[in-house]
């Protein structure tokens, strides 16, 4: 077993690319969940059409790239809308079961033989994002020794990251606002929200399209990363690891997304790292894993972690108990 | 806190001694491809197994499989592999490799790099009576393989003289003659068939919810465990499919049960809130499914009975045999479970416990009995649903899913919490998403499930025989 080569796995996975997307998608579904209170199980909905909007003017029309993010972005607030206005009004428990059947519909959509002529149906769309490597300020490899990253992965990084923070700046100053104690009111008791005369649906609306746009943001970051897009990488497990991130960190609190997912991913390297090299080296037999059943085991071990997480330490790493219970009402 | 983790254990434990029975019993069975019983579309061709679909973001570090090819297994009509078949591959009239099918029918061939592919057969070296199921089916144009993929080939085979008739579980449409009130006839009969699954599926999600307001999101597991149990127990065990489908019924029961006792009744102890609980049913369904996953593989197989039977023309309909037994045995279980409501004693304390837990409970029901009983009625009808609905289409670790979205969509347009409710809804989710295919690609038909299910939040959300209460 190489611990070195595990641990630098590990860091590369805690800070890497994928780390700052998701930690910005997580502050998305923060806001929803942490501050409002909604039930969204359908964040990967607005990421789908965060990477889609980007993706798709660019290779169809030749937008540049930038145009590409806003029609991103306007496609998360368009759906925020669509979703918002009849599930709102639900119940918590409904508007989960209505969020995550809505990102599996947009999923069915996006790959239906319908939409190929835009999004390439099961293929996916490729090689869309050049304007913004063309921005590329790093020319060579952060070399530390025992872990690298190339400039590629290190500008997605600064501009991930930079994201994230600038998000979660916004979502702090917003949420010592007065409109923040009302979304916070509206999580706590939504009557005693309405009797005091607000607009509880309003702002439950606002709240998912705040929410929405950073989640399609993380979305176009998706794309810009891999370079490629395919309807099947938005599946319903990515918004599961968004609301592990979130739980894990402490929902309701302003870094704790951005911790979560550090966090997290660090965790889910190791992991993956640790059984590669044990697999490898023939520390676990061939009869009870291949190194093909790591990817199951990561996501079953995710799921072990947000139900021992729910049972044991609802509050996470930095939640306060009191500021958020878990109640329907 | 002690007692609670030594629960759980005894519930993985119950999951991963399955697992190692499951992994014992050796040569899986057959390796099929994405099945014809599935709603086949019209090319002949599909990609067998998209690779691991969500997580190739993070694919950068360490690439697994480098090398593109193609492969596929080659199987006659009465799905007997066919050996010795030479398989050519060639680009731009160029040939890249050939190879022959081995005994069990399967081949692989080594590509030089992703691309666009022709694969094709010699349709003379057939067995006799076997002819492609298509003319110039032999002959596949247009493979396209992405980078790093493994990507999958079908040949369809028919009997001779069978043509287009060979009974298929989805898109009958084309076979059953071309005039719009048999098609409709006939996708109605394949969506009550579908819808039946669902509902008997469905009852215990909603009875569970009754009893407990718990929305039990690993429900689905429970129809993916039935289906792989049995097929564990059936086709790469010793047992026929009817007695390895009473197997699986016992185990998605025994499951349920035991979850109920090591996870769910020690939270209502602490009167965790249903939200928690919901999170937590969230991160069952995750350990389950990939557990499953890992034991079973992620390729789509079938039981190797039942599988191909000629149809029955019933003049405005065709039926197999066994979709007609599948439906109508859906229907019987509906019916006894119907009765079991309103005549047994347990059955009777359900609904009160459904109606008002508190007063069944001043009233001397012992509640958590009922709930237990609850757990093992819908654990059971979940996994002989995965049975069902793994002989019409096909057996795989995301099945249960796909169906627990359906199995929602059915449950609140029948009304949340009533058990006739989850099958009136369900029966008109599986017309739904069959008779959508008349008019949309075949592909977008649980959409336009899931949409009926949004549009019924929008105008009606307490469902069809819902009680009328508040919700928003």
């Amino acid at each position: 077993m190489d611990l070195l080569a595990i641990l630098s796995n590990s860091v590369r996975g805690a800070f890497g690319p994928e780390a700052a997307i998701y930690a910005l998608a997580a502050i998305g579904l923060n806001i929803h969940f942490g501050y409002t209170g909604l039930l969204n199980f359908g964040q990967v909905g607005f990421m789908l059409v965060g990477a889609y909007g980007t993706a798709v003017p660019v290779v169809a029309w030749g937008w540049p790239l930038w145009a590409g993010v806003l029609v991103g972005v306007l496609c998360a607030v368009l759906l925020a809308l669509l979703l918002g206005f009849p599930t709102l009004r639900l119940r918590g428990d409904y508007l989960a079961i209505a969020t995550i059947a809505a990102a599996e519909v947009l999923r069915y959509l996006y790959r239906s033989s319908w939409a190929e002529p835009l999004t390439g149906g099961v293929f996916g769309l490729k090689q869309f994002a050049g304007g913004f490597y063309a921005f590329n300020p790093y020319s060579g490899p952060l070399d530390l020794g025992w872990l690298t990253f190339s400039p590629r992965a290190l500008w997605v990084m600064t501009v991930g990251w930079g994201a994230a923070f600038l998000a979660a700046g916004l979502v702090a100053l917003l949420i010592h606002s007065p409109w923040g104690r009302v979304l916070r009111s509206v999580r706590e008791d939504e009557q005693a929200a309405r009797s005091l005369g607000k607009n509880v649906f309003a702002y439950k609306m606002q709240s998912l399209v705040l929410g929405g746009v950073m989640g399609a943001l993380a979305g176009a970051l998706i794309g810009i990363n891999s370079q490629a897009l395919n309807p099947d990488s938005f599946m319903p497990i990515i918004t599961f690891y968004l609301w592990t991130i979130m739980i894990l960190g402490g929902a309701s609190r302003v870094l704790a997304p951005i911790v979560g997912s550090v966090v997290f991913w660090f965790l889910l390297t190791f992991l993956d790292s640790a059984l590669r090299q044990a697999i490898g080296t023939g520390l676990v037999p061939a009869s009870v894993l291949v190194a093909s059943d790591i990817g199951a085991v990561r996501f079953a071990a995710v799921g072990l972690g947000l139900m021992l997480l729910m049972m044991f330490r609802p509050a996470g790493l930095m939640g306060d108990q009191k500021e958020l219970r878990l109640d329907v009402r | 806190m002690l007692a609670r983790l030594v629960g759980l254990l005894a519930a993985l434990t119950i999951a991963l001694s399955w697992g190692a029975v499951a992994v014992a019993a050796p040569g899986a069975g057959p390796v099929t491809g994405a099945g014809d019983t599935a709603p086949v579309t019209t090319a002949s061709m599909l990609p067998l197994q998209q690779t691991e679909a969500p997580d190739d973001a993070e694919e950068t570090q360490q690439p697994e499989e480098p090398a593109e090819l193609l492969r596929g297994t080659l199987r006659g009509p009465d799905r007997q592999p066919l050996s010795g078949l030479t398989i050519t591959v060639t680009r731009d009239g160029e040939e890249v490799g050939s190879t022959v099918t081995d005994d069990q029918g399967q081949w692989e061939v080594g590509l030089p790099g992703p691309g666009t592919y022709a694969v094709g057969y010699d349709p003379a070296e057939l067995p006799e009576g076997v002819v492609p199921r298509e003319e110039g089916g032999e002959q596949l144009q247009g493979v396209v393989v992405r980078p790093g993929a493994a990507q999958g080939v079908i040949f369809q085979l028919a009997g001779d003289g069978e043509g287009e008739g060979v009974p298929g579980g989805g898109s009958g449409a084309g076979a059953a003659g071309p005039t719009l009130l048999s098609k409709v006839a006939q996708l109605l009969v394949e969506g009550i068939k579908f819808g039946a699954i669902i509902a008997i599926t469905s009852v215990g999600l909603s009875l569970v919810f009754g009893t407990t307001r718990l929305i039990n999101f690993a429900h689905g597991e429970f129809v993916t465990i039935g289906a792989v149990v049995a097929f564990f127990a059936s086709t790469g065990g010793p047992l026929p499919l009817v007695l390895g489908a009473v197997v699986a019924i016992a185990f998605a029961a025994a499951l349920a049960g035991g979850l109920e006792l090591s996870v769910w009744r020690p939270m209502r102890r602490r009167s965790t809130g249903l939200i928690q609980m919901f999170i937590v049913a969230i991160g069952l369904s995750l350990v389950l499914r990939h557990l499953v996953l890992v034991v079973f593989g992620s390729r789509r197989r079938q039981y190797d009975e039942f599988t191909l039977q000629p149809a029955w023309d019933l003049g405005l309909v065709r039926i197999t045999p066994r979709d007609l037994v599948i439906t109508v045995l859906a229907f019987l279980v509906m019916v006894l479970v119907a009765v079991m409501l309103q005549r047994t004693r347990t059955g009777k304390a359900m609904r009160a416990v459904n109606d008002n837990q508190d007063l069944a409970r001043a009233s001397g029901i012992d509640v958590e009995r009922v709930v237990m009983v609850v757990w093992l009625v819908g654990g059971g009808l979940a996994g002989l649903g995965g049975v069902l609905y793994g002989l019409t289409q096909a057996i795989y670790p995301e099945m249960g899913f796909t169906l627990l979205l359906l199995m929602f969509a059915g449950v609140i347009l029948g009304g949340i919490g009533s058990a006739y409710g989850a099958m009136i809804g369900s029966l008109a989710i599986g017309v739904i998403s069959q008779l959508s295919t008349l008019w949309f690609p075949a592909s977008l038909q649980f959409m336009w499930a899931l949409l009926a299910m949004i549009l019924v939040l929008l105008f009606r959300p307490q469902g069809i025989l819902g009680r009328r209460e508040r919700i928003g």
